[in-house]
């Protein structure tokens, strides 16, 4: 709560992630380096063969595209959601 | 006519602007780091604003020779080991280019090894990327300069018995102005060395140590790539302003993570064209795109000439 | 460009500084070179002569850097040459492949010295003149030119610039250390009197969509070249690659690939060639020669002429594409071609395919260090007539 006379934030701040199936080779560096732990490796399979990462925790996602940074194969990549 | 609702269109992966395309997806294997040091390049080249027409990337041969060719930007793709004289020949004819070199510890410090040298002797402005994975990946997993001792490869198949090099003591040494070390895992650190060593004006020097999953690690009985990522994060030490003598890498320990240098040097066009001013007069014609070199009062050349070496703290 | 500092008329020099000045007046402005005999003074003289003309030089720490920092420069928009003897050709010939791969017009010098290895580096030979058509891997047509006299190293080294703009591949200068550092006059074309061939440079506009390999437009094979610095975005390798410049690791590509490279000289070979000729027709002797040795033929040539005989010569000026029609056409008509070289049997081999058993071949080998005595070649003539 803030103090008297300043504007609260209406939520926090948000985020989304968006997975490339099809690039994907499931090294799973996101779903280790994830700071909110949004992401898990699924038992699916993409068509070349590798497990990929689902959202299984999307709520908690802030957008700060450290999986983007971390992703050698440009696969998936985080989005800040203000307000 | 219908009020149909436009779907916006869905976001775009921040590093796809600086890729092309339709060469991805690329050659590197699953768990690769080069792959990662190229989001944080590429983020790098966004924060620093420069004039994307005017940069221009150079790589040798290996995996990580292939990152020229999946950048949207001017790119050479060379011969094993000369990508520094390439890009020497792209600045010096064009001091306008922001040049970099990214290849690997094979192509820069085992058959390039030399021209890494004199580059860094003559502080061409030029940012060097060496994606350090201690292997040759792409021929199948040999031997380089920077394997360490005991680790296994291909041509060494009981394990390696010379010693590695150590690649910032050897740019320290070579005159380099800007060095750091940082993992695939510090991308954040690596964004930001990368961006500083891109702004700063000579030789500056980015060594990325980075998992090469297929032909190192399986190897060595390391595991994945993920392995390799954890053990960066649980084994690097950051020890910014570290004296480059100590910062050697041997096999699965601690890695010395940092900015090691930061000094100040004359650039070879800075004292080129400030020395050739002064001792020649009007008779200097200064080369194409050279004119913002040249200062008007040759006290000035003189000046710029002799502080060769400002110190600085490497911190 | 500007013309302050350049020299003009006649001068007394050697071939090596008629080299750098023929360089200077086709508009070369950057070079990168490394120090070896009997080469070095092309070097110094352009150390001391770029900076007054607007030009680069730097001295590399080996030939594989000098011949790869002439491209970078290229890439940069200049237009480069490199410098060397012997070993550091035999460094070259990594780049010397990189160009011809990728369509990076440049000039590449070898002022020959005797070999192999180390041999004789003070002292002319013509040894290297297979190497400069096949030295390095894979399939590749170059150019290569070789200029008998100091004003010929000048007149040479800027044809070699315009051939390298004109075909977009890397021309060999095949001088010898006698033409190199034989002292003569030699008169500098002022600026705008000799034919300056401009880079074909893309028309298009900055940051407009660009094919670096696409042929499709122009009928002599040849793309349009960019620099860096203009938003085109090329890839370029030495992979095997597409007309967009990006690998391509199939058969067909290195066909098409291969073919054009072959093709947009091969099929230009009457542009590009240059021989000179003196009374071959009715001749029954033909001696084929380049260098300083058309020049060392010349006393045995008008000694069998003295003696009755009817000799002709023909000089070599374009080595590679080797003018197969101009022997082929030749060997119908003589009885025997001499040909004379400082090295063991070179050239020779390409005149006697050509000359397909119509006309006998006599060979004057000379292994090297010295030029012929001509008279071993008017013997070798006075064989050949009989």
């Amino acid at each position: 709560m803030g103090k008297p006379g300043e504007v609260p934030l209406k939520t926090k701040v948000r985020g989304e992630v968006f997975i490339d199936d099809l690039r994907c080779k499931g090294c799973g560096f996101c779903v280790e380096f994830c700071p909110t732990d949004v992401l898990a490796m699924s038992d699916g399979y993409n068509p070349k063969g590798y497990h990929v990462p689902r959202a299984v925790n999307a709520a908690v996602c802030t957008g700060c595209n450290l999986c983007g940074l971390y992703c050698p194969d440009f696969a998936i990549f985080g989005v800040r959601n203000l307000g | 006519m219908s009020a149909d609702v436009i779907a916006p269109p869905p976001p775009e992966n921040p590093t796809e602007d600086w890729l092309r395309e339709e060469r991805i997806p690329h050659i590197w294997c699953p768990g690769c780091g080069i792959g990662t040091s190229v989001n944080c390049f590429t983020q790098a080249l966004e924060e620093s604003k420069l004039d994307r027409d005017n940069v221009v990337i150079v790589s040798g041969i290996g995996c990580t020779g292939r990152v020229a060719g999946y950048l949207k930007l001017d790119s050479f793709h060379t011969t094993h080991g000369r990508p520094i004289p390439f890009a020497t020949g792209l600045k010096l004819a064009n001091p306008k280019l922001k040049v970099i070199v990214y290849s690997g510890d094979g192509d820069l410090f085992a058959i390039g090894g030399n021209h890494f040298f004199h580059a860094a002797r003559r502080n061409v402005d030029m940012t060097v990327i060496c994606v350090n994975n201690m292997t040759y990946g792409m021929t199948g997993g040999q031997v380089t300069p920077t394997t360490p001792i005991g680790a296994k490869a291909t041509t060494s198949p009981f394990g390696n018995i010379e010693e590695p090099f150590n690649l910032p003591f050897i740019a320290h040494s070579c005159g380099a102005v800007y060095v750091a070390r940082w993992t695939s895992f510090h991308v954040r650190q690596l964004t930001k060395a990368i961006r500083d060593a891109i702004a700063k004006p000579g030789f500056t020097f980015v060594e990325v140590i980075s998992p090469c999953p297929t032909l190192f690690s399986r190897r060595n009985r390391l595991g994945d790539g993920l392995d390799a990522m954890k053990f960066y994060k649980a084994h690097s030490e950051i020890r910014n302003g570290a004296d480059t003598r100590e910062v050697a890498i041997s096999h699965q320990s601690k890695i010395i993570c940092g900015k090691f240098v930061d000094i100040t040097r004359t650039t070879w066009h800075d004292a080129q064209a400030a020395h050739l001013h002064r001792v020649m007069g009007n008779r200097f014609v200064p080369p194409r795109n050279w004119e913002h070199l040249i200062k008007s009062d040759p006290m000035e050349d003189l000046v710029a000439e002799t502080i060769r070496d400002s110190s600085g703290d490497g911190s | 460009m500007s013309t302050a500092g350049l020299l003009t008329g006649p001068q007394f020099m050697d071939g090596d500084h008629a080299c750098a000045e023929g360089a200077i007046a086709a508009g070369c402005r950057f070079s990168a070179g490394y120090p070896i005999t009997p080469s070095t003074e092309v070097v110094e003289r352009l150390a001391a002569r770029f900076p007054e003309v607007g030009g680069v030089f730097i001295q590399m720490e080996d030939e594989l850097a000098a011949s790869i920092t002439i491209q970078g420069a290229v890439w940069a928009g200049a237009k480069a040459i490199t410098v060397t003897s012997g070993p550091g050709f035999s460094l070259m010939m990594e780049h010397l492949g990189l160009a011809a791969m990728t369509e990076t017009p440049c000039v590449f010098v070898d002022v020959q010295r005797a070999g192999p290895s180390t041999g004789l580096p003070t002292l002319p030979a013509q040894g290297d003149m297979m190497q400069a058509r096949f030295g390095s891997h894979g399939d590749y047509q170059i150019i290569a030119l070789c200029p008998d006299s100091p004003q010929d190293c000048l007149d040479q080294t800027i044809r070699a610039f315009n051939l390298s703009e004109r075909f977009r591949v890397p021309v060999l200068l095949m001088m010898d250390e006698c033409v190199g550092h034989m002292i003569e006059r030699v008169v500098i074309p002022e600026p705008g009197t000799c034919e300056i061939t401009p880079r074909r440079m893309t028309a298009l506009p900055q940051g407009a969509e660009y094919l670096p390999y696409a042929t499709k437009d122009c009928c002599d094979m040849v793309p349009d070249m960019t620099e860096a610095g203009r938003g085109h975005t090329p890839h370029i390798t030495g992979l095997t690659h597409d007309e967009r410049g990006y690998p391509a690791m199939n058969t067909d590509a290195q066909r098409d690939l291969m073919l054009r490279l072959r093709d947009k000289i091969l099929k230009f070979e009457p542009e590009i060639r240059d021989v000179r000729l003196d009374q071959v027709d009715g001749a029954d002797v033909v001696v084929v020669c380049y260098g300083i040795t058309s020049r060392v033929a010349i006393p045995a040539i008008e000694t069998a002429r003295a003696k009755g005989l009817k000799v002709g010569w023909l000089r070599l000026v374009t080595a590679w594409p080797f003018p197969e029609p101009v022997i082929r056409d030749l060997a119908a008509r003589v009885k025997a071609f001499v040909v004379p070289e400082i090295n063991l049997g070179q050239m020779v081999l390409e005149v006697e395919r050509c000359a397909a058993g119509r006309a006998r071949t006599i060979h004057v080998p000379h292994a090297g260090g010295a030029v012929h005595d001509p008279n071993d070649i008017l013997r070798a003539i006075e064989e050949a007539a009989r």
